[in-house]
């Protein structure tokens, strides 16, 4: 995907210099390695901090919400089916974006990268399904499919779904993924093993909210953690209060998350909240056959009444 | 909730129309019963801090 960077300079620099934007979003290289950053370009002559690599897995989506401005912004599929999340939801206007799309081949996940490597990591090089880990004691060579983000080894969008330019040609999708055998493992155990995986999975939990802002989802103004006047959750290190926070900001997600693993990929101490994220996914999918951001035109499932509406949970 | 480790049979969803007492009554009554079977919840409770 390295080729890409090219492509995405050039379309950044007419847009910018044709004024048809006022700043383009996209990523330029991080200060350490494997974490490329968000950078907004306002310049033309500055497109060349612009960058396109198998590290840019945050999801860009989340710098649009309320802007007023013309916004270039680069999107990979997920990106880009949590812009169109926006557009529904009133966040931005679609006539406000120009959109660079960028199929995608799947994110990097910098902890596999590191276990790996088992040694301080001082480079990573990618030659399309190849990658090369540079450590103090030499060259590793590793297939991408061994080092990629879960959410993308599951990725079933890969290509934009709306774009005003792509930089290449759209990449074959992948087919015949189970996506939700893991869901599936933690939803035939019993009451209580299921309370005691998610008693572990959720014990690193510092609340630092690092998954909350770098979801695009999560953009109300005061969020209810935050919020004292009802205080709602309380704010200590107390499970419960942990377990409130991660099933509550999963449901707000319910029926919008498109799992771009952007919360997941955030989180200091490498919680996989995503197995809240997906099983309400996993539901929405199986209730209403919906999944979020495939088009502009339709009202997500949770924001409309149909009659056949499953209702066997009513007695 | 369930997915959470609560026990399905405490969490109970009825759509009653406020004409229908003998239903609401009938519920309520399979709610207790089912609920007393599973005896006292020891998941998602947090204990209130102890003041002297």
């Amino acid at each position: 995907m390295v080729e890409y960077t090219e492509k995405i300079r050039e379309i950044a620099a007419q847009l910018l210099k044709q004024c048809q934007v006022d700043m383009v979003i996209g990523f330029r290289r991080g200060s350490q390695v494997m974490m490329n950053e968000p950078c907004m370009v306002k310049r033309a002559d500055a497109v060349d901090s612009l960058v396109w690599d198998s590290h840019c897995g945050i999801n860009l989506a989340n710098y649009i919400t309320g802007r007023t401005e013309k916004i270039g912004i680069v999107a990979k599929g997920c990106d880009s089916r949590n812009i169109v999340t926006h557009i529904v939801e009133n966040k931005i206007k679609r006539d406000q974006l120009v959109i660079i799309g960028v199929p995608c081949t799947g994110m990097i996940d910098k902890r596999k990268v590191a276990a790996m490597a088992g040694a301080e990591v001082l480079a990573v090089g990618e030659d399309g399904d190849k990658i090369t880990i540079q450590t103090p004691q030499g060259e590793m060579f590793v297939d991408k499919i061994d080092v990629m983000q879960q959410n993308c080894s599951l990725c079933v969008h890969r290509n934009p779904v709306i774009h005003d330019f792509m930089v290449a040609e759209p990449v074959a999708e992948q087919t015949d993924i189970d996506r939700y055998a893991d869901i599936r493992h933690i939803e035939e155990m019993s009451d209580s093993d299921r309370w005691n995986f998610f008693e572990d999975l959720l014990s690193p939990c510092i609340r630092c909210y690092a998954c909350r802002n770098a979801c695009p989802l999560c953009y109300c103004p005061t969020c209810f953690v935050d919020e004292a006047k009802p205080q709602w959750v309380d704010k200590g290190q107390d499970a419960i209060d942990i377990r409130s926070f991660h099933f509550l900001r999963a449901y707000h997600c319910a029926g919008r998350c498109t799992d771009c693993g952007a919360c997941e990929r955030a989180c200091p101490v490498g919680i996989n909240m995503r197995l809240l994220t997906r099983k309400l996914e996993k539901d929405c999918f199986a209730q209403w056959q919906w999944e979020a951001g495939m088009s502009e035109s339709t009202r997500p499932a949770l924001d409309v009444y149909r009659p056949d509406d499953p209702q066997d949970f009513i007695r | 909730m369930t997915y959470m480790g609560v026990e399905p049979d405490r969490l109970h969803f009825s759509w009653i129309s406020s004409a229908e007492s003998t239903k609401f009554v009938e519920v309520v009554k399979e709610i207790t019963d089912r609920v007393k079977a599973l005896g006292p919840n020891t998941h998602f409770i947090k204990e209130q801090a102890k003041v002297a």
